[in-house]
């Protein structure tokens, strides 16, 4: 279901925050419903504004995370950052009911539509999961058969979002394959020793270069900048690698 | 009109002493960019004043760091609105960098390294009002915060202490530098809010 | 490349810009008026954490826009591009 985005400036609507779904420790998953919302597309985003009773305000962005529902709602993932000013409040004091104002959807570059078809491989640095799994929940509730991989990059097992939801859409066929990397922690047993992503783990959970896949990586700046060297070093079309990066601390004003 | 988010108040710290209109109070050291950082190392780095034909005074670092120092304790008033105070200093008084400059053109030019200038007359820069910084904390001045060196003019807004200094220009009249000519005040007195240019 | 990944890329910035342009610039070509590169206006560099908006030329560095909202008007400096090239069918 494709966003209908009219030609015409973006403004502020209010949302209604209707569910709240605690995905790890620091992490919450919102649900919202807006008026009037014009639909989305996976990969596009949201700007949130906050504003205080003196008129102060904050705005920051955060991903999509759901894929386009019929009935318009949308499911933002939210971390809480250490100093963060609008996250604290996402994640621990908003409350069901609670109204927030929210521009977009937002940007039509690092999206993925069904219509696509090619392979696709998607590259996630901690917290840059959240559109991507828009992008792989956007490809399970439509009828698209091109095939996915996700590489997910994170310190810690807990630190993982939506772990449930890969492991049983990663089981179904090989529509979707997944591979984690730990930087810090790593599970028991794990093969890999801890440590970031390199040459070898591209090499094992991208596609060949030769298929042409296209490719979508998200997180913090410094994690796309080198995992996008890694791809054009294994082969990859530089022009079929799509970016987005949040702040150095995961967050994007 | 924009709808109150019930309890946010932000990051903002209670108004103790007296603060320019519009600032808040904070307590971390916000970094905010225009652009990469650079990263000068002290054997390439210089200072230069120049008058737009000739330059009229060189010091690299280790001449520069021969000059007198002060130790200053100053107010810093951010045109985002936040204020953070009683912050501490060390560095040379512009009054020392500009002893003897043989010119009286009244206005300056600051550059970084990068592409950042910003524009002062040059009765604000002297004076005991602004000095070429390389320490804060007591500690050498992190890049990330305008090291090796940074113009402090603490009685202006914070943009006009342009980090990563590598000289000045003095000018016969005033120009815009980087900010002040997109909507910036050309002269940005926080006490009386000179944030933006007037119509 | 850029050792202190202090930025982010023009995605963040297509909110802001969203005020201003009808038409989305994330997926918009500009040509860097400095080096000659084209690109999407998603891969530039933004600075954003300071007086106002800045995209810089993911390649040379160079200013390519330059935004800052004052109350009701925003001053636009779009010297930095050669050109931008937008789909207005969106």
């Amino acid at each position: 279901m494709e966003g209908t985005a009219v030609l015409g400036r973006v403004t502020w609507r209010t949302a209604r925050v209707v569910e709240l779904h605690d995905q790890t420790a620091s992490a919450r998953t919102l649900t919202l419903a807006i008026n009037d919302w014009p639909g989305h597309i996976a990969g596009q985003h949201v700007d949130v504004r906050l504003t205080a009773a003196d008129g102060y305000s904050a705005v920051r962005s955060y991903s999509i995370a759901s894929a386009p529902r019929p009935d318009g709602r949308i499911e933002l993932t939210v971390e809480r950052l250490p100093n963060g000013e609008v996250s604290p409040y996402l994640t621990q004091q908003v409350t069901v009911g609670d109204e927030l104002e929210v521009r977009g959807p937002i940007g039509r570059w690092f999206v993925w539509r069904p219509e696509q078809e090619m392979p696709i491989q998607l590259v996630a640095g901690g917290s840059g999961i959240v559109p991507l799994m828009a992008m792989i929940r956007s490809r399970a509730s439509t009828d698209s058969t091109a095939p996915f991989r996700l590489l997910y990059s994170v310190r810690e097992p807990e630190a993982i979002f939506y772990s449930d939801e890969l492991r049983v859409l990663s089981s179904q066929g090989d529509s979707l394959v997944v591979t984690y990397a730990y930087t810090r922690v790593t599970p028991k047993d794990w093969l890999r020793p801890a440590g970031r992503i390199d040459r070898e783990l591209i090499a094992s959970s991208m596609w060949p270069s030769n298929l042409r896949p296209s490719t979508y990586v998200c997180g913090p700046t410094s994690f796309v900048e080198y995992a996008a060297e890694l791809l054009i070093a294994a082969g990859h079309d530089r022009d079929r690698i799509r970016t987005e990066r949040f702040g150095a601390t995961g967050e994007r004003k | 009109m924009a709808i109150i988010s019930r309890g946010f108040a932000g990051r903002r710290g209670a108004q103790g002493k007296e603060l320019p209109p519009g600032q808040y109070l904070t307590s971390d050291f916000p970094v905010l960019s225009a652009g990469p950082t650079p990263h000068i190392s002290l054997d390439r780095w210089q200072f230069t004043i120049d008058d737009g034909s000739n330059v009229l005074k060189r010091w690299d670092w280790k001449s520069f760091r021969q000059l007198p120092t002060e130790n200053i304790t100053v107010d810093l008033h951010c045109v985002t609105r936040w204020s953070k105070l009683g912050t501490s200093w060390e560095g040379v008084s512009l009054d020392v960098l500009l002893a003897d400059v043989g010119t009286d053109l009244p206005y300056v030019m600051f550059h970084s390294y990068g592409d950042y200038t910003t524009n002062l007359p040059r009765k604000d820069v002297v004076n005991k009002q602004a000095w070429i910084a390389f320490k804060y904390g007591g500690l050498d001045l992190d890049p990330e915060h305008g090291g090796p060196a940074r113009l402090l003019v603490p009685h202006l807004y914070l943009w006009k202490s342009a980090k990563w200094v590598k000289g000045i220009t003095l000018m016969p009249h005033d120009k815009p530098g980087f900010w002040e000519n997109l909507g910036y005040h050309m002269y940005g007195d926080p006490w009386k809010e000179q944030r933006y240019s007037e119509e | 490349m850029n050792a202190s990944m202090n930025y982010l890329d023009g995605n963040a910035a297509a909110g802001e810009l969203s005020r201003i342009f009808a038409a989305d610039l994330t997926s918009a070509e500009g040509q860097c008026a400095n080096c000659g590169v084209k690109k999407p206006f998603a891969e530039a560099h933004l600075y954003m954490q300071c007086p106002g908006v800045v995209a810089r030329c993911a390649l040379c560095g160079h200013v390519l826009l330059r935004l800052v909202n004052v109350g009701e008007r925003a001053y636009l400096d779009l010297r930095g591009m050669a050109y931008l090239c937008l789909d207005t069918t969106q």
